[in-house]
């Protein structure tokens, strides 16, 4: 075991010393947890509304107004020519053109009916379909505000409605930062775990200082070992962090037992240095290295349900999802986070996420030992 | 004993397609500096690789301090030092940490093999806490080979180790190998170098994988079949050419600020023959004489016969 602690003196020494890589581990994270969870933010808000009112009546007024002071909508232009909209909808000022018809209030009165026109610009799925949701059930509420005006009210309404009360569990307020701030503190250590120990064996085989240490008694093991612990520990540190940034930023406090992500993670951690590992085998330059890691970055990123859900993607994507490591801690992670589930809830994805490590480890020490 | 004997040791590379080392054998003896003198490609550094254990030969045996180097590697990598043509240590540590680490993962320590880096370390003391990146390229090369012997070896290996080095370094550095010899440790050393080949106490030359020629700098050059003369005229280029086209020219290299020439058959009056044809050709300030082959004259000579 002596070599061994003499090969962390030496790691810890050379991490201690690279400014930039103490950034990337320690500030790195505050950054993006302070700047991300503002910028990936799916709350569709500032949807630009264009108004095209043949109407002009009482009724059409206080059907925009009543859109417009819902805070979800910006005034992107009113008047009486569809055209005109057209063109702010083609130069990107508009989003969305409620167009309300000649006599709009007037039959709304007499007939009891009337209809609106959107035109929605469908360039950003997510807004338009947002958007139009938002107006419809905004045009739905006003319609209802009008028929209690006018309709006599009966003892029994006519028509038998059903009535839809909402309760948001784990996330009463829908807080968006409450779901994806504990996602992308998942993602930014996977970026992390994925990359420096990869780079790190690549850089010693790239400037030949792994040929110095083959000659020497120190077995393959001791190296590899020597690896994976400083980052292991970094790996503990930047979640600390994180979670630190959570709390005091966003005010987010684990329901569940801290211990229990912490244990989760030291496993994850493992898995996601095994994965590392297996592309330092592959890797003979740190530009191969960081290209090979990105491709598996992203795709973990995208099937680990951090920012969409892993149910509404196609099956062959769930599969993908199951295999990948991330979208295990991603699950545990929102789950004690939010929910405050405990070892029992999660036993599957630790499951999964052993045997997930001990695939990738073993096949980076087989393939490590075939290219030396 | 013999500190290294390599017999018939064959690698290849690319599955077999390229022929690195081809049927190498020789031996070093306890004590002795054996150089490995060849251009390169020639499989010099395959043949390093593969005496200290980092490449597994295709086919020979080979023992480094009677060990085998497929079997006994563990053994091996605990009792030689190799220093590799590229310079292998951390840059981001300073001088006297790359030193304590190969001391201390060789189960070591600086204090305890001093006297034997001592002449060279006092050198690059005053650097100490320089890290290794910002030193000169003399100073990393002092310090390599501080590291190298910091865990006493028995045999020490140096691969090029004065390839882009200063003239005056590249001296220092074979008076520290000679200082080093009489400590008893032997020396298996490449180089592109022949000038630094009469340093040595055997040579090796390779060329194309072959081992061509074992024995001492004197004894090879004695091999020089023949006679060779140095000419110099006051139109050197268009002496060569000339040269190059009369009949009797067996071959003619430039070499520094003369022609090396061998004739095809030792005669009486080849010079005669020669400086009128030369005089003919218009040369002026025409000197020949006789000389004594060196290392480099007998490398040529025997790779162009190896190459038909």
């Amino acid at each position: 075991m002596r070599p061994l602690r003499f090969l962390l003196q030496k790691e810890f020494r050379q991490i201690l010393r690279s400014k930039s890589l103490i950034f990337t581990i320690i500030f790195g994270p505050i950054i993006q947890l302070i700047i991300l969870p503002l910028a990936a933010n799916y709350t569709v808000k500032n949807i630009n509304l264009a108004v095209v009112d043949h109407d002009h009546s009482t009724y059409s007024k206080k059907l925009v107004e009543k859109i417009y002071s819902s805070g979800y909508f910006l005034r992107a232009g009113y008047g009486d020519s569809y055209n005109a909209a057209a063109d702010l909808i083609a130069h990107d000022k508009a989003d969305i053109i409620l167009e309300i018809p000649q006599n709009f209030e007037d039959n709304l009165v007499r007939e009891n009916k009337q209809q609106v026109y959107l035109a929605v610009n469908a360039i950003n799925g997510t807004k338009a379909g947002v958007g139009s949701g938002y107006l419809g059930a905004i045009i739905a509420d006003f319609n209802n505000d009008v028929r209690l005006q006018w309709i006599t009210p009966q003892r029994f309404t006519q028509a038998p409605t059903i009535d839809i009360v909402n309760a948001n569990w784990y996330n009463p307020y829908l807080s968006y930062f409450m779901f994806m701030v504990p996602g992308l503190m998942v993602s930014l250590l996977t970026g992390i775990g994925a990359f420096s120990a990869s780079l790190n064996i690549v850089r010693e085989k790239e400037i030949g200082t792994i040929e110095q240490i083959n000659v020497t008694p120190i077995k393959k093991w001791q190296f590899i070992v020597g690896k994976l612990i400083p980052y292991w520990f970094m790996g503990m540190i930047v979640f600390t962090v994180g979670l630190a940034v959570s709390r005091f930023m966003y005010g987010i406090i684990p329901v569940g037992n801290v211990g229990l992500l912490y244990g989760f993670l030291s496993v994850y951690l493992l898995t996601l240095l095994g994965v590392g590992l297996l592309i330092s085998t592959f890797a003979e330059t740190q530009q191969q290295a960081v290209s090979v890691a990105f491709f598996f970055v992203i795709i973990f990123n995208f099937i680990s349900g951090v920012f969409t859900p892993i149910d509404s993607m196609p099956g062959w994507g769930q599969a993908l999802a199951y295999i990948s490591p991330m979208s295990h801690f991603a699950s545990v992670m929102r789950m004690v986070v939010l929910k405050g589930s405990t070892f029992h809830d999660i036993q599957s994805h630790f499951i999964a996420i052993i045997i997930l490590g001990v695939i990738f480890n073993t096949w980076a020490v087989i393939n490590y030992r075939k290219t030396t | 004993m013999s500190a290294i004997t390599l017999d018939n040791i064959t690698k290849t590379y690319n599955k077999g397609s390229v022929l690195a080392v081809d049927k190498a054998t020789f031996e070093v003896a306890e004590g002795e500096t054996f150089g490995l003198i060849g251009p390169d490609g020639a499989g010099k550094t395959s043949i390093f690789r593969v005496l200290t254990t980092l490449l597994l030969p295709d086919g020979g045996n080979a023992t480094v301090a009677g060990l085998d180097v497929v079997k006994d590697y563990q053994a091996i990598r605990n009792c030689i030092g190799y220093m590799p043509g590229r310079f292998s240590l951390y840059q981001d540590l300073t001088v006297e940490e790359n030193l304590r680490f190969f001391a201390t993962i060789f189960n070591t320590s600086i204090e305890e093999n001093y006297a034997l880096i001592k002449d060279i370390y006092v050198q690059i003391e005053p650097f100490k806490k320089r890290r290794a990146g910002k030193l000169s390229g003399g100073m990393k090369q002092k310090l390599a080979l501080c590291c190298a012997l910091i865990h006493k070896p028995v045999v020490l290996f140096l691969d090029e180790p004065t390839t882009g080095v200063d003239a005056v370094s590249r001296v220092e550095f074979w008076d520290m190998l000679k200082r080093l010899k009489s400590q008893g440790i032997s020396i298996l050393v490449s180089t592109p170098y022949m000038d630094e080949a009469a340093l040595c106490d055997r040579i090796a030359l390779i060329e194309g994988g072959k081992i061509l020629s074992i024995d001492s700098p004197a004894n090879t050059v004695k091999k020089y079949p023949g006679k060779l003369y140095a000419v110099k005229s006051s139109n050197m280029h268009l002496l060569l050419q000339d040269l190059r086209n009369y009949e009797g020219t067996h071959s003619c290299f430039t070499f520094g600020d003369s022609m090396h020439l061998s004739f095809k058959q030792e005669a009486e009056d080849n010079i005669s023959k020669l400086t009128a044809y030369l005089t003919s050709k218009g040369h002026q300030q025409l000197e020949i004489n006789e000389i004594d082959a060196g290392i480099e004259d007998y490398f040529i000579r025997i790779t162009e016969k190896a190459n038909g």
